[in-house]
């Protein structure tokens, strides 16, 4: 039998078709069939968090996720955050707060934070900070991103 | 080279007995294919869908964890914060949250690896593995399923269903401790879980169990002349220098052999301290590591 797999994944609400190898990651997958680089490979390793994807609205690691046992799921990525041209007050915080320099860790970031919000309308400063724990930043520093994160659960 | 996506326990057990291997959320078994420390299997099933491996059943005498059970609900439900406290306690230092959303006790369990966190607490709460096939299901103890690092006594086509264990007496609480470096994305430098029964002030029954000290979790034998007795200071230094004597730690990037010896003792002392709170009734949050302020502070 082929080790292709012809399967249907549904980004941000639209599906899409991708022919992927049965060892395909998800973040692969999205990268290159589908079009969507906002989801960002990292560490490959499940350690750094830049490939958060949310699946049926849960963080997960889309580096260390086969992409054929994603179907089926509601794949969100960080495309589908904003409104058209209308950022999601996650990312237009992070902007406002500085929270972003080189900006690699950033796609992760908002998704981990869009997953936290979602659960806790008001989490804590230590709920955002275990929130947030799988997520790695190297240049901006963590201070920044935690006040975004709060600045958006204070304005949500 | 095939993968399904089973919704029921018969289909998966079909593809397993044909052959395949079956994978949850992965967090092992892709991470470590990518690493390279193996190949992916080239003929999988997808065990994360079957509602009936993801349940937590109440029954008179026992309580069934589906092997399907996340961290991320381990760690919060209602049935295994109140009676099974150490298991919560160990999943919510499991990795991150996207790491406990896909990782499953069954999948933790399997894994076989001496440094997994709710492996210990399983043992001091007296677990069985259910193992399953398609012709019929068989309980064994967690002594005889783990065999060695990453290795375990189960055969091809049985696929672990549950982790069942006998409900708690009264007065009793459990705990488990992790020594780390760091507070997340974290593998137990050493871990210790507890499991008291308490009768009045003193000790009506006490089971500890060690995390990366041995080739296999282990439980510290000998802590049977502890009942009848508080635990006070005598006992608590009783059960760490048995946990430090029985234990036999590696060296590693991580620690060297003679600090883990060290440190398995004082984690087995807090553990046992914790549960032995819990077990008078104390509230103390999941994960106790927090409130003894190990892993860096924020």
């Amino acid at each position: 039998m082929s080790d292709k797999h012809a399967i249907q994944l549904t980004v941000n609400g639209v599906p899409y078709d991708v022919t992927v190898d049965q060892s395909q990651n998800l973040s692969g997958a999205l990268r290159n069939g589908t079009g969507l680089t906002g989801t960002k490979e990292g560490c490959d390793d499940c350690e750094c968090g830049a490939c958060m994807v949310l699946l049926d609205g849960s963080p997960v690691n889309s580096c260390s996720y086969l992409a054929v046992q994603a179907q089926g799921r509601d794949i969100t990525t960080v495309e589908g955050l904003a409104d058209g041209d209308d950022l999601h007050p996650l990312q237009r915080n992070i902007l406002e707060h500085g929270g972003v320099q080189c900006g690699f860790c950033t796609p992760g970031m908002l998704m981990s934070a869009r997953a936290l919000l979602d659960r806790n309308a008001s989490p804590s400063n230590e709920e955002i900070r275990i929130g947030l724990s799988g997520n790695l930043c190297r240049c901006t520093g963590y201070a920044r991103i935690l006040e975004a994160v709060e600045a958006t659960a204070v304005e949500l | 080279m095939s993968f399904t996506i089973a919704t029921s326990l018969d289909e998966a057990l079909a593809s397993i007995a044909a052959g395949a291997r079956p994978i949850a959320g992965g967090s092992d078994l892709v991470v470590g294919a990518r690493q390279g420390k193996f190949a992916l299997p080239a003929e999988l099933v997808a065990i994360d869908r079957i509602e009936s491996l993801a349940t937590i059943d109440v029954g008179a005498d026992e309580t069934s964890i589906g092997s399907g059970v996340t961290h991320s609900r381990l760690m919060e439900d209602g049935v295994i914060v109140d009676n099974f406290t150490a298991i919560a306690d160990a999943a919510a230092l499991v990795g991150s949250p996207s790491t406990r959303n896909v990782g499953t006790i069954g999948g933790n369990v399997m894994n076989s690896s001496p440094a997994m966190d709710t492996g210990a607490p399983l043992v001091v709460l007296g677990a069985e593995a259910e193992l399953t096939t398609s012709s019929g299901s068989r309980r064994v103890g967690l002594d005889e399923l783990w065999t060695g690092p990453g290795q375990h006594s189960a055969a091809g086509n049985e696929l672990c269903t549950a982790l069942v264990l006998p409900n708690r007496p009264a007065h009793s609480g459990s705990a488990y401790v992790r020594l780390e470096y760091r507070r997340a994305m974290e593998i137990a430098v050493v871990g210790a879980a507890a499991a008291v029964t308490l009768d009045g002030d003193n000790i009506a029954s006490i089971r500890v169990a060690l995390t990366a000290v041995a080739p296999t979790i282990i439980e510290v034998a000998g802590l049977d002349s502890l009942v009848g007795r508080p635990l006070d200071d005598a006992s608590l230094a009783e059960i760490a220098e048995a946990a430090s004597g029985q234990a036999t730690p590696i060296s590693d990037l991580r620690a060297s052999d003679t600090y883990r010896r060290h440190t398995i003792g004082v984690m087995a002392r807090r553990a046992a301290e914790a549960a032995a709170n819990r077990a008078s009734g104390e509230t103390i949050a999941v994960p106790v590591n927090r409130a003894l302020g190990i892993g860096a502070a924020s």
